[in-house]
Formats: C-alpha cells, structure tokens, sequence
C-alpha cells in the first residue's frame, strides 16, 4: 500500500511494523510526531504495545533497556539534546547487549537554540557501540527500521535510525508501506537467549572485574565486525520480499568516476543532482553516499573508491580541533590501501543551513583545481 | 487468668538472601533485602542502581540472591523497573512484583526525577529505598537524608551538614501514589507485614526503610538493631502509612517518647555535637512528630 506520509511518521511505520512491544518516549522538536503517530497507535490499538510516557530521553532510554531485559522489543525516538542526555544508557543498552532500535533526527547541539539539522548530535554518539544508520528517503526510513530490528536482535547490538530533521522528518514522500505478513515473516518474535525473569534467576550487569571485563567488550567488537555482512544478507532477503536492497552504501556512478562525492543523509540525493550537470558537462564524477556509518563499511568504501584519483568528502558535522567526522574515517578507511589519494574535507550546511546543488559545484570545482587540498577543512558557504 | 505468652514464628522462613554476600557486619540494609524478599518470594525481579546492593550480592559471574537482578544505571531504578514490568507484561507475565531497590542517594538525590516520573504515571513498580542517610558505597558522602549535625566526609566535624533530611515521603505522597509506608529494619514483622500490603496493590509502591550502617555512622555492629529500634521511639524515624496521598496512618503509636539523646551517643557521626546543637535536633524531631500526628489526626 502506498502512502504519503513525512519523514517522521515514516519512523512510527517502521516501528509498528516491526510489532515494537515496548515505546519508551520524550518530545523534541523535531521528532514529536514520531511518538504522536505511535501512541494513537497504540491507544487505537493498530499496535499492541505499552507506551510509557516518560519524563525525559534518559527515562526513555532506561525504560527500553529494562523493556528489552525482559526479552520484549523496544523502540524510542529522539533529536539533538535528547540524544545527548541519553548518552550514558546508550552505552548501557549496547554494554547490556539489548537490541532497542532508536529513531534520531539530526538536529544541531544547543547553544544557540536550534531545531534545523546536522549530525553532531548522533556522530558525538559514535563511540557508544550501537549500529548507526543514516537514512536519505521516508521509504529507507521505513524499511531500514524493520531491517535495524533483524539485524540487531541477531547480534545483540541496539541500532540506531538517522534521519536529516526538515529536510527529511518533515518532508513528504511516497512510501511504500511494507505488508505486515510480510514483514513477519522476515522478522520474527523478538527471542533472545537470555532475558529477566523470574523463571531462570539471573544477575545481569554485576561488578565486573579487569578478569572479565576486557572479555564483555572484546566480544561486542566481534560481533560489530559481523554488522555488514549481516546487512548484505539480510538487505538482500528484504530486497527479494520487498523488492528493494539495502545496502551499507548507496553508490551511484562510482564505477568510472575520477572524483567521488562522499555524502551522507539527504544530501546524498542533493550530490545526485550535482553528479548528474557534471556528467553533462563532461565531468566523471560520482557519489558515494553511506548508509551504515557505524560498523564503518571500510570493504565497500575501499572498492569503490579505488579507482578514482580525488575524494571529496561533505560533511555536515564538525569534530571540533580536527576535521569532518566522515573525512576523519574515509582517510583512516583507505590509508595503506592502494597508494596515496587526495581527500578534500569539506564542511557544509550545520544548523540546518541548506546544501544545494550549487555547494556541490563548489565542491568539485575546488577539487578539480587543487591538486590536494590547502586547508584541512574547505568551508563551503560560511561568512567568514 | 493471666494470658500466657508465647514465642510464634511470624516470619517466612525461607532466605532468598543467601550466605556469602558482600554486605559489612551489621548491615541494615542487607536486613532489609532479606525482610522485603521474604514477603515477595520469588516471583519477583530487582532493579538495582549504584548503592551497596549493586555490590552485596556479589561481583560477576556469581550472585547470592535466589531472584533475578536487573543492574541499572544509578539514576534509573524507577524507570528501569518501569520497563522491566512493561517488558514482561508484553511476554506475558503479568504476576511477577518488579522491584526497584535503592538506596537514599539514588532515590533522594539522582533518581528522584524518574521516580517522580513513574509515581506520577502510577507505573505498577514497588520502589524500596533502603535509607542509611549517606553514599555510603562511595564511602560516607553526605546525601539529602544525611540528617542535619551529622558528620560524613563531605560534612566534616568543622561543616557539618547544617540542613535537614529530605522529607521524600511528603514528596512521595504528594504524587497521591496509592501506597507507601516507612519500616525500620529492627521490626522485621513490620517490615514484611507492609511488603505484603504494598505487593497485593497495582500501581506505585514506595517503600522508605531506615537501614542502619555501622560502617558509615561510626556505629558498632551490634547496636545495629538498637539503633534500628530507638529511632523509632525517639520519633526521628515514625512509622507510619499513607494511601492515595491523603490517609496517613500511625503504624506504631509511641506511648513513651524517648530523647534522641542516647541514640545519637551511639554513632560516632554524631560525636561532634554540642549540647545546644542536640537541643536545636530535637526540636526538629518534636515539630516533625507533632506535624505527623496532625496529619494522622486529620485523617
């Protein structure tokens, strides 16, 4: 069924769909109408799930963890200053190894109050060991969570679901709602080995000693490891239900491409545009757009990218004192594979301050004129 | 004829406590997970925040308690418990009483917020706080149930605390929560007796049991119980009911009112204190009385 719904109610979809069991949430500009959506869901009974109205993101976030302890599947969702008061139970959720799966619209960090988009808020979360997803289109949004929750549960890791505020939570799109037999047959019950009861008493997250610790942490490093395959299977098994794959990367005309666009979010569909006037003009260049930042796809970003001669990477984030935060990882993901490459850092479109085609024009035409890049980060659009 | 008297067993025999935990000698609030388990049974799951019971029960991989123990994050017991109840629930299990165990700091001081949040939706969660009157598993910093003049290491004998106990109870009432009562460690009978009321009721159950600890009040542990018995009868620590915020009832009606005087000789936390400053405590001791009986009166 197909379906013209925002960004945000793209979220609520994916989590019905999923049979969420457990909806733990805050409000926040601008993820509110996600958690709107769902408790109309819930008090009309299209979703049989508790809602606990908590009193704030760290509660929400408590709340899924004590949800998912119990062996039941939860979902929240958040932005910006909620995802950072939550920070200290994302590393519990995923030290728990306790597979909630998390909506996040990118909005810029406080002070200033702001409502508009970029990705400092769940970048800053990057070291919290949870699978992110950056999401381009209210259909991905849709399919990604339900794929987030399979692909989670199977490795016991919590996923978290981005998506660019406005730009994307409150833009309206097509959206191909999945069938919901469908959808539970490609993910069934949440079932995991271990869970609170009272049935087979057991302490979970104790004092842990330097004996065993080391152990805990070296085993969810093993199992991120197992994240992108996990993801090819199972976006490959969604794309023979549903008809649509989804991949670690959205690639578009990288194959011969001399100069690669590295983006994120929507503005990946932005750099399309952008792609297409080059190619007219005669200019090989393509896009990389990467979904699944965290495990960082470094098998797929490395072959596609090994035959172009400049990297551009966009970022709409900013790690204060060092570069772009996608720069950073593209350069550690392709150091000491296959000779050197120039990678321009590029910053764009924080606090919501649009990127359009015409940044992508900046963008190439200063890697096309520079051999390497001058400055370590090339400010696209800022008064300075 | 006179009644004979005679020694019955009033409590459940069964320890889901078991032997070789981490607790000091004298521990109240070890007393208190023993008394309150044993009115629950084992059909019951424990959120346990950063306290001492995030310690006494054991470290990784081994655990003494017959039932499970959910380890949360220090601010979180309540809404932890909150979604340990709603998880279950969603499975099926609708019987098990989910416990949220805390000490004073997590629920005076950092986990107020979300114990306030699931009081006031009324989750269905029993919350204990075992009361010792400081962060005694960090080792003795003074919380806001550190009573006033009591000494800890960030209320030294020059400082110290100069600001009275938190009233949570008022707090917790003010919620209209369904049930909540006060217990002491040293009437184990009662202790179990109000487990019992509060686990036979849907909705937020506040337990606030005074916990002793020799450890951190410079106390012997074997005037534990005492301690545990004379903060009753001095009135510093009544015990007493309140249903649906409003019915407060006197538990324990003291005929004999002691001085706080030789309670407070027994605790080297309170050592410092000057007879005038005794006089100003127990002035605050008397107008808490007073003010609690009113309010017992007045319903």
């Amino acid at each position: 069924m197909k379906k013209v719904i925002m960004g945000n109610h793209a979220l609520s979809y994916g989590a019905m769909l999923s049979r969420s069991q457990v909806i733990a949430a805050y409000p926040i500009t601008p993820q509110t109408q996600v958690v709107e959506l769902l408790s109309e869901m819930c008090a009309d009974g299209t979703l049989q799930a508790k809602f606990i109205k908590v009193e704030s993101e760290h509660s929400a976030m408590a709340a899924c963890i004590g949800a998912s302890a119990a062996g039941a599947r939860a979902f929240t969702a958040t932005s910006s200053q909620g995802l950072a008061l939550m920070h200290e139970m994302l590393h519990w959720a995923s030290g728990g190894r306790l597979p909630v799966v998390l909506g996040n619209i990118n909005r810029a960090m406080a002070p200033g109050w702001t409502i508009w988009t970029d990705q400092n808020d769940s970048l800053s979360q990057r070291d919290t060991g949870w699978i992110q997803f950056y999401c381009a289109s209210n259909q991905e949004v849709v399919d990604t969570v339900i794929q987030a929750f399979k692909v989670s549960e199977a490795l016991a890791i919590p996923s978290m679901v981005v998506l660019d505020a406005f730009a994307l939570s409150h833009t309206y799109e097509v959206v191909d709602i999945p069938d919901q037999a469908k959808v539970d047959a490609y993910l069934p019950p949440f079932n995991p080995p271990y869970r609170v009861t009272p049935d087979d008493p057991r302490a979970f997250g104790g004092l842990t000693g330097p004996e065993h610790y080391m152990e805990l942490r070296y085993k969810l490093q093993k199992d991120m490891e197992k994240v992108p395959e996990m993801i090819e299977r199972t976006g490959r098994e969604y794309e023979t239900t549903f008809g649509r794959y989804l991949g670690l990367v959205d690639d578009y005309l990288c194959d011969d491409a001399e100069i690669i666009l590295v983006t994120s979010g929507t503005a990946g569909y932005t750099a399309r545009v952008a792609v297409d006037e080059m190619r007219d003009r005669g200019l090989k260049v393509g896009n990389l757009r990467i979904k699944v930042f965290r495990p960082f796809p470094f098998e797929i970003v490395r072959r596609l990218t090994q035959s172009a001669k400049k990297i551009a990477v966009v970022d709409r984030n900013i790690s204060y004192g060092h570069h772009g935060i996608f720069a950073q990882e593209l350069k550690s993901a392709i150091y000491g594979h296959g000779g050197y490459k120039p990678v321009f850092g590029f910053i764009a479109g924080l606090g919501g301050r649009d990127i359009t085609p015409a940044s992508f024009r900046e963008v190439v035409d200063t890697t096309i004129s520079h051999e390497r890049s001058e400055e370590e980060i090339v400010w696209i659009g800022v008064k300075k | 004829m006179k009644k004979e008297k005679k020694m019955t067993l009033t409590l459940p025999v069964e320890e889901l406590v078991g032997s070789g935990n981490l607790a000091c000698q004298g521990c109240g609030a070890n007393l208190a997970m023993r008394y309150v388990l044993k009115a629950l049974g084992l059909r019951t799951v424990l959120c346990i925040p950063a306290c001492c019971w995030a310690v006494i029960d054991g470290a990784f991989p081994h655990s003494c308690m017959s039932v499970p123990i959910y380890h949360c994050a220090f601010e979180t017991a309540a809404s932890t418990a909150t979604g340990v109840k709603a998880g279950l629930e969603m499975v099926g299990d609708r019987e098990t009483t989910v416990v949220a165990w805390a000490g004073d700091g997590g629920t005076f001081d950092i986990g107020l917020q979300a114990l306030s949040g699931a009081a006031e939706r009324n989750d269905d969660i029993l919350y204990v706080c075992y009361d010792n009157e400081a962060y005694m598993n960090t080792g003795i910093q003074r919380s806001s149930a550190t009573p006033t003049g009591a000494w800890t290491t960030t209320t030294p004998v020059k400082f110290p605390k100069d600001r009275p106990k938190k009233d949570i109870d008022a707090i917790m009432a003010a919620h209209y929560i369904p049930y909540l009562a006060t217990a002491s460690t040293s009437y184990p009978e009662d202790v179990v007796k109000k487990t019992k009321k509060a686990k036979s009721i849907k909705g937020t159950r506040f337990l606030h049991i005074y916990a002793p600890c020799p450890t951190g009040w410079k106390s012997r542990p074997e005037d534990a119980v005492k301690l545990g018995r004379m903060v009753v009868q001095n009135c510093i620590f009544p015990l007493y009911e309140v249903e649906h915020g409003e019915k407060y009832t006197l538990t324990m009606k003291i005929k004999d009112k002691k001085p706080i005087d030789d309670y407070l000789k027994l605790q080297g936390r309170f050592r410092h204190l000057k007879p005038e400053q005794i006089k100003l405590m127990q002035e605050e001791v008397d107008h808490n009385w007073a003010r609690l009986l009113k309010k017992c009166e007045a319903t």
